[in-house]
């Protein structure tokens, strides 16, 4: 098939970038939309121009890392499908593709259709995480979990954090990637100790980030490669208003050094 | 999910000590990285449990007590060796970028790619890799002079990244190839096609080669040194598997 495509360029954070117009011949149908643009890259490169940059890693929809804006579509238009697992059978002979970067004030765009995502990690710093003590493995029946909180906390768990969420969404809020998150720890019996402190540092965080506030549109849920359900919003949301009701834990007298 | 043989499936890793620490102090390398688990054959979820192993069992203790008996302090920029190290990589960079040639590092890898899968794959005889070990290092010469890399190293440069990647496989191809030559028996993943029993079995030479070959870099083009760790048995014995 031969495509037409309309690739965003741009230099770097500082610079304004624009669409460029390449033609890719010869695509077959089995390749990926990756393995596309690998090619188109690799003829520009034989024509001595600098190719797109674009992130991926797995390629296999497990990772996260592949993140393009496909005609408008995050990850283009196949429900439950990162576009490492898009194949260009999807697409038809002489079609005309958009593709462009994550779009988001908080994702900045360092290259041509990379941005950086490090905010997402500041987030799970503020608190997706379980303090153990490491040594010996733990008894594996010591902690019992049932089956629906197992099943729940596993569809949360399945958040790749790609951040397809915060590009779909016009308030570029982050708000289903960090539900995920909060209530994959939040829901089992490990993430008790730390469930309070979890949900107000990790919001906090994203708000100080910039990303915006959910109106619940459901368009995150929408894109979401790995269906995330909206359901874990309104978990985290009720999560929170239970923390902050609580309110901080009354300091020891005696101190310490926390 | 299609399963079938991949470079994935090859053994062997960057050596480390009983603690996990590798030969740079105070770098640790588990799971999949490290050579440490590697026996002839570990397909099927060993990576998951290497790394839960390393993870729960040795770390915890190994780590830690580096930390205890070590002060580390802090190492300045303008030390000679980082100034050294800073200094080879703008080097390495500087070449790739004024190569200015004809061939894309992606090209050189699917060659390289495809000699290694067709010679030195699942079963290999001593023919296929020595043709290996001949049209390696003239594939490597051929990158040092023909590769075309383009943009420049101050901004994020995806192919010039790549071809620094190319660069090192150029070199581990050819380690890889040789270490295959040197093991004279067919043993898990390395299939010999010389060493095999009559019903096209591995068959293993537990007088010749029950040790783990751990080589040494000496610098590009120059040929790396063996050292034999045996492998000693005390309470499991060497038997001979089969799947039949
Ligand atoms: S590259 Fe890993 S999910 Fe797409």
């Amino acid at each position: 098939m031969n495509l037409t495509l309309k690739i965003w360029r741009q230099k770097n954070a500082a610079s304004p970038g624009c669409l460029e117009t390449h033609e890719a011949r010869d695509v077959s149908p089995d390749m990926s939309f990756l393995e596309m643009l690998d090619m188109v890259n690799e003829r520009l490169v034989a024509g001595g121009q600098e190719p797109f940059v674009f992130d991926s890693d797995c390629r296999e929809g497990i990772c996260g890392t592949c993140s393009l804006v496909i005609n408008g579509v995050p990850h283009g238009s196949r429900k439950g499908t990162t576009v490492c697992q898009l194949h260009m059978r999807h697409f038809q002979d002489g079609q005309t593709i958009t593709v462009e970067p994550w779009r988001a004030r908080a994702f900045p765009i360092v290259k041509d259709l990379i941005v950086d995502r490090a905010a997402f990690d500041r987030i799970m710093l503020a608190g997706g995480f379980i303090s153990v003590n490491t040594g010996n493995a733990p008894e594996a029946n010591a902690l019992p979990v049932s089956k629906e909180i197992a099943d729940l906390a596993m569809d949360a768990a399945a958040c790749i954090g790609c951040g397809a969420c915060v590009a779909v969404c016009k308030n570029a809020s982050a708000m289903l990637f960090v539900a995920a998150k909060v209530s994959h720890l939040n829901y089992l019996p490990q993430g008790q100790a730390e469930k309070d402190r979890r949900v107000k540092n990790m919001v906090l965080q994203m708000d100080q980030e910039g990303f915006g506030n959910c109106t619940v549109t459901g368009s995150c849920e929408a894109v979401c490669p790995k269906e995330i359900s909206l359901d874990f919003i309104a978990k985290m949301n009720r999560d929170y208003a239970v923390a902050v009701v609580k309110g901080e834990l009354k300091k020891s007298a005696a101190g310490g050094t926390g | 999910m299609r399963i079938y043989p991949a470079v994935h499936y090859t053994m062997g890793g960057t050596w480390v000590d009983y603690g996990l620490m590798s030969t740079l102090p105070g770098l640790f390398i588990i799971g999949e990285a490290n050579f440490s688990d590697h026996g002839a054959n570990r397909l099927g979820a060993s990576g998951l449990m290497q790394g839960l192993a390393d993870g729960y069992f040795i770390l915890p203790y190994t780590i830690g007590h580096y930390f205890a008996s070590t002060k580390p302090e802090k190492i300045p920029v303008g030390h000679a060796e980082f100034k050294k190290a800073e200094e080879g990589v703008r080097q390495f960079t500087r070449r790739l970028l004024s190569i200015n040639g004809k061939r894309s590092a992606t090209s050189f890898h699917k060659e390289l790619g495809r000699l290694m899968w067709e010679n030195c794959g699942m079963a290999r005889t001593r023919q296929s890799l020595e043709t290996n070990l001949k049209r390696i290092p003239e594939l490597r010469e051929e990158f040092w002079k023909n590769v075309k890399v383009t943009g420049s190293g101050e901004e994020l440069n995806q192919n010039l990244e790549h071809a620094g990647r190319v660069a090192d496989f150029l070199e581990f191809a050819e380690l890889l190839c040789l270490d295959a030559l040197h093991r004279e028996e067919s043993c898990g993943g390395h299939f010999r096609v010389e060493h095999q029993t009559e019903d096209g079995e591995a068959k293993r030479d537990d007088a010749n080669f029950a040790y783990v070959a751990a080589w040494e870099f000496k610098g590009p083009d120059k040929k790396p040194e063996l050292h034999k760790e045996p492998l000693v048995y005390e309470e499991v014995h060497l038997a001979t598997r089969s799947y039949k």
